[in-house]
C-alpha cells in the first residue's frame, strides 16, 4: 500500500496542482483558504515556478489570465468575496478561451458574512458569476483525495476544453484533514496549444481576445462556445452513485454537504430505509442524466445544500416528471453546519416505504 | 471523538496527533477543525473520527467521545454527548458539580495540575489524549508516540520526549478497568 | 532612388481607423520603429488594454492578449513571469491606467517587473465620448465636466510619470509629446531607452505619451496639435524622471 499522508484539503489541492504541472500561483490572502497561497509560496521556488501575493484579487486572477495566455497551467484561488471580485476577468477568459483553475474555497455569505463553511455559491460557479453568458467547469470534491485528484483532472478538462476551470469547496473540504495516496497525474490526451502566444518567430500572428466586432462574428462565437457546453454535459459529467439500486429516496448534495448527508444514509440503511445517495462530483455539466435514469424507479428526491435552496434547481430540471424533490438547507455561519443525526431525520419525514 | 477547548490549549495539535496514530495504525480517518477569527482565546474545536471502514461525515452531532478542556466547552458541548458516552474532563479548570447528566462514564482528570506536575505546564492536551487513547483503544500510545515524528514540524522533534512522558502519565491514571 | 521612408514591419498595411489627427497613430509608429530597430518583433508579446488602444493587433504585427479594463500591467506581469524570454509591453489610455487601473500600475511597477509600460495621456476617455479623465487639465469642458473640471470637487490631473518615477521598482519614467517634428525625435529616444532597459533586464520602464484627442476635444486637427504643446506640456512637463542606468 502506498504510504499514506495525512494532509488538509487546501494542501491537497496545492499538491495536485503542482503534480498537473502548474508552476505559476497568483493569489492574495483570505480566509479560509490561505493555507493555498501560503504552500505555493513555499513550494513555487524550488520548482522553478512562480508565486505573487497580487495587490488585489482582481490583479491576481489577470496575471492568471496573462500566464495562461501563453499556454501555462496556471491558478489562482480565494474565497466567496475574492470570486465575486475576479468574475469580470473570468468571464473575459471564457470569451478568450483560456484554461486556467480557480479554487473557491468558500466561505458563508452573502457581504463578509463569516468563514465558516458554506454552498452559497453554487449559482455564482455553475450559472456563469459575471457578465455575458457563459460557464466554467465546476467540480466539487468531498474528500481530500478528490481535492487531489479533481485538481488534475479541472486542469485537463481546462486544456480540453479551453475554458476555465473551478474547484468549488468550503471551509470543511478546505480544512478537514484525512489521509491522501499522492499518485502521478493520469495521463489524459491533451490537444495542442496552437492559440497560446509565444511571439510570432514561431508563426503566424496569434490574438488572444473577447472582442468580436464583425458582422455575426460575436453571435457564431457565442454558439461556438455553448457546443463546447453541450459537449461536456454528453462527455464529462461525473457523479458517485451510493446504494441507489433499490431506493425509495434517494438523497443528494454536494461537497461537504453530501459527505454528511452520505452518513445520514448509511444510518437510514442500519434501520432498514431502502436509501441511496447520488452526488453530483461535476456541478457544470451538471449530471442531469444521473438523475433522471435514478428518478425513473425512485420519485422521493432530497436534496441537502448548505445554503437556501440552489443545486435544488438543476435537480428539479432533471428528474422524472413525476418525482418529488424535497429540500432541505443550512444557510450557514456560526453553528449552522448539519450533523447525520439531523439528516436522519429529514430522510425519516420524507421517507416512504 | 470529540475535543473542545480555548485557542492554545492544542487542541487542534492533539487532534491532528489522533488522526496521524490512526494512519499509523492503517485505520482510516478524518480530522476537522473548526475556530474562531482570533490566533489565540477563541474557541477551538475538532472532531476527529476513526473507523476501520468508510469515514464517512466528518461532522458528529452526538459524539460517543468527548474530551472537554475548559469550562465554557463543557456547557456548550456537554448536553450533545451521546447517551451511555465517555466524557474526559479537564476538572482544573472545569466544575463538574453543576453538570446534570448521569448517564455518561465521566472521567475527571485535573489535566494543568498533571502537565505540570511532569514539568511542562502546556501538556494538557497530551495529558488528554493519552487519557482518551487507554480509555478507548481507538489508538495505541506507541502510535501516538510514533505519530509525533509527522505532526511536529523538525524543530520541535526535540520535544518529542516530553511529550510522550505527557501521553503516558494521562495514559497511566486509566486503570485496567478503564476507570480513573 | 533611394527609399527614404517606409512602413515599419512591425505595423500592417491596414487601413487606420483613429480620427484624423490622433497622435495614436504616430506613437504607433515609434513603437513599432523601435521594435524594428531591435530587431525584437518576432519574440514580442504585446498586452492591449481597453479604450482606443485594444486595437493593437489590428495595427501590430505581433502576438497580443487583450485585457479587462485597466489590468494591462498585471496580464503583462502573468505573461513575462511566465515568459521571461519575450519582450512584453503594455499599451494603455489614461483612463485605463490612471483611473481604473491605478493599482495594477502602482504594483507592477513597484514589483519592479521586467516590463515596459507604454502610456498614452489625451486628457480624455476617448472611445466612450470625451468623458472626464484623471488626466483631464483643471477648467477643461469634456462631456461629464460640461462646466469644466473643478478642482475642488474633482481633483487635479495626475501627473503619472512623476508619480511612478518615486517608487524604487521603477528604473526608467519619462515623459514625452509627437506635437512636432522635434517632439517626435525625442520621444522616439525615450521609447528606445525604455525598451533598452528591458532588453537589458534593468527593470521596469515607462513612457508616458501626452497626445491630441481631436475629435473629443472639439478641435481641429491642427488646433489640437497647438494645445498639446500650450497646455498640456505646461502641466505634463516633458523630460526624464528617473533613469537608473543612465541610459
Amino acid at each position: 500500500m502506498a504510504k499514506r499522508l495525512l494532509v488538509r484539503g487546501n494542501e491537497a489541492i496545492c499538491m495536485g496542482a503542482i503534480e498537473a504541472g502548474c508552476r505559476y500561483y497568483f493569489g492574495y490572502p483570505i480566509t479560509p483558504q490561505n493555507d493555498i497561497p501560503e504552500f505555493m509560496s513555499r513550494e513555487m521556488p524550488g520548482l522553478n515556478g512562480e508565486f505573487i501575493q497580487a495587490e488585489s484579487e482582481i490583479a491576481s486572477i489577470n496575471m492568471v489570465l496573462g500566464a495562461a495566455a501563453t499556454g501555462a497551467r496556471a491558478m489562482t484561488s480565494s474565497s466567496s468575496p475574492g470570486i465575486s471580485l475576479k468574475m469580470e476577468t473570468i468571464s473575459y477568459m471564457a470569451g478568450m478561451e483560456i484554461p486556467c483553475l480557480i479554487v473557491n474555497i468558500s466561505r458563508s455569505g452573502p457581504g463578509l458574512g463569516g468563514i465558516d463553511a458554506s454552498q452559497g455559491d453554487y449559482f455564482q460557479a455553475v450559472k456563469g458569476g459575471g457578465h455575458g453568458g457563459y460557464h466554467i467547469i465546476v467540480l466539487a470534491p468531498s474528500s481530500i483525495q478528490e481535492m487531489y485528484d479533481l485538481t488534475m483532472l479541472a486542469f485537463d478538462l481546462a486544456e480540453i476544453y479551453r475554458m476555465p476551470a473551478m474547484i468549488l469547496g468550503d471551509a470543511v473540504v478546505g480544512q478537514m484533514k484525512e489521509p491522501l495516496i499522492p499518485h502521478p497525474r493520469p495521463h489524459r490526451e491533451l490537444p495542442a496549444k496552437d492559440w497560446a502566444l509565444r511571439g510570432t518567430e514561431e508563426g503566424g500572428q496569434r490574438v488572444v481576445k473577447s472582442l468580436f466586432l464583425g458582422d455575426g462574428e460575436l453571435e457564431a462565437h457565442n454558439w461556438k462556445l455553448f457546443a463546447k457546453y453541450r459537449d461536456l454535459a454528453a462527455k464529462e459529467a461525473r457523479w458517485e452513485d451510493y446504494e441507489t439500486a433499490d431506493a425509495t429516496l434517494i438523497a443528494t448534495g454536494f461537497g461537504s454537504a453530501a459527505r454528511i448527508a452520505k452518513t445520514a444514509v448509511a444510518m437510514a440503511r442500519e434501520e432498514g430505509m431502502k436509501v441511496g445517495l447520488l452526488r453530483p462530483i461535476t456541478l457544470f455539466p451538471f449530471p442531469a442524466k444521473a438523475f433522471a435514469s435514478a428518478t425513473e424507479h425512485c420519485k422521493t428526491v432530497l436534496d441537502i445544500e448548505l445554503n437556501t435552496g440552489q443545486m435544488v434547481e438543476d435537480v428539479r430540471l432533471s428528474v422524472a416528471r413525476d418525482a418529488e424533490v424535497h429540500f432541505y438547507g443550512r444557510p450557514s455561519g456560526t453553528g449552522s453546519l448539519p450533523t447525520p443525526e439531523e439528516l436522519l431525520e429529514q430522510i425519516r419525514r420524507y421517507y416512504r416505504n | 471523538m470529540f475535543m473542545a477547548g480555548y485557542g492554545g490549549q492544542g487542541v487542534l495539535l492533539a487532534g491532528t496527533l489522533l488522526a496521524q496514530a490512526a494512519i499509523v495504525e492503517e485505520k482510516n480517518v478524518s480530522f476537522l477543525p473548526s475556530y474562531g477569527v482570533e490566533k489565540r482565546g477563541g474557541a477551538a474545536v475538532c472532531t476527529v473520527v476513526i473507523s476501520d471502514g468508510d469515514v464517512g461525515s466528518p461532522v458528529v452531532g452526538n459524539p460517543s467521545v468527548a474530551v472537554i478542556l475548559n469550562q465554557s466547552s463543557l456547557d456548550k458541548y456537554g448536553p450533545r454527548i451521546k447517551p451511555g458516552g465517555i466524557c474526559i474532563v479537564n476538572t482544573s479548570l472545569v466544575d463538574l458539580s453543576g453538570f446534570p447528566r448521569k448517564d455518561l462514564d465521566i472521567i475527571a482528570i485535573e489535566m494543568n495540575a498533571v502537565a505540570r506536575e511532569i514539568g511542562d505546564a502546556r501538556m494538557v492536551n497530551m495529558v488528554a489524549v493519552g487519557a482518551y487513547a487507554a480509555r478507548t483503544g481507538a489508538v495505541s500510545i506507541d502510535a501516538l508516540a510514533e505519530a509525533l515524528k509527522d505532526t511536529l514540524p523538525e524543530r520541535n522533534h526535540r520535544f518529542i520526549p516530553a511529550n510522550v512522558r505527557a501521553l503516558e502519565a494521562g495514559a497511566s491514571l486509566i486503570g485496567k478497568s478503564g476507570q480513573v | 532612388m533611394q527609399q527614404v521612408f517606409r512602413r515599419p514591419e512591425s505595423l500592417k498595411d491596414v487601413q487606420t481607423h483613429f480620427c484624423p489627427g490622433c497622435h495614436h497613430g504616430t506613437i504607433h509608429r515609434i513603437v513599432a520603429e523601435t521594435l524594428d530597430e531591435f530587431d525584437l518583433a518576432r519574440k514580442t508579446i504585446g498586452v492591449a488594454s481597453i479604450g482606443c488602444s485594444v486595437f493593437l493587433y489590428s495595427y501590430f504585427d505581433l502576438d497580443v492578449v487583450e485585457s479587462p479594463h485597466g489590468r494591462a500591467p498585471a496580464v503583462a506581469t502573468g505573461v513575462k513571469r511566465a515568459r521571461p524570454d519575450r519582450f512584453v509591453f503594455t499599451y494603455q489610455g489614461d483612463g485605463d491606467l490612471a483611473a481604473i487601473g491605478t493599482a495594477e500600475i502602482i504594483h507592477a511597477a513597484n514589483r519592479g517587473e521586467d516590463i515596459t509600460v507604454i502610456f498614452v495621456n489625451n486628457t480624455t476617455y476617448g472611445m466612450t465620448g470625451g468623458q472626464m479623465a484623471p488626466t483631464t487639465l483643471p477648467g477643461q469642458r469634456t462631456s461629464t465636466s460640461p462646466y469644466g473640471r473643478r478642482s475642488e470637487k474633482e481633483g487635479f490631473p495626475v501627473r503619472v510619470a512623476e508619480l511612478l518615477s518615486g517608487l524604487d521598482g521603477v528604473a526608467f519614467s519619462a515623459r514625452a509629446a509627437v506635437n512636432s517634428p522635434r517632439n517626435i525625435m525625442d520621444a522616439k529616444k525615450q521609447m528606445k531607452k525604455a525598451f533598452r532597459y528591458q532588453i537589458e533586464g534593468k527593470g521596469f520602464s515607462f513612457v508616458e505619451f501626452l497626445s491630441a484627442c481631436p475629435t473629443n476635444w472639439g478641435m481641429g486637427a491642427i488646433e489640437a496639435n497647438e494645445r498639446v504643446g500650450r497646455e498640456m506640456c505646461e502641466y505634463f512637463r516633458l523630460g526624464t524622471f528617473k533613469n537608473t542606468a543612465n541610459l
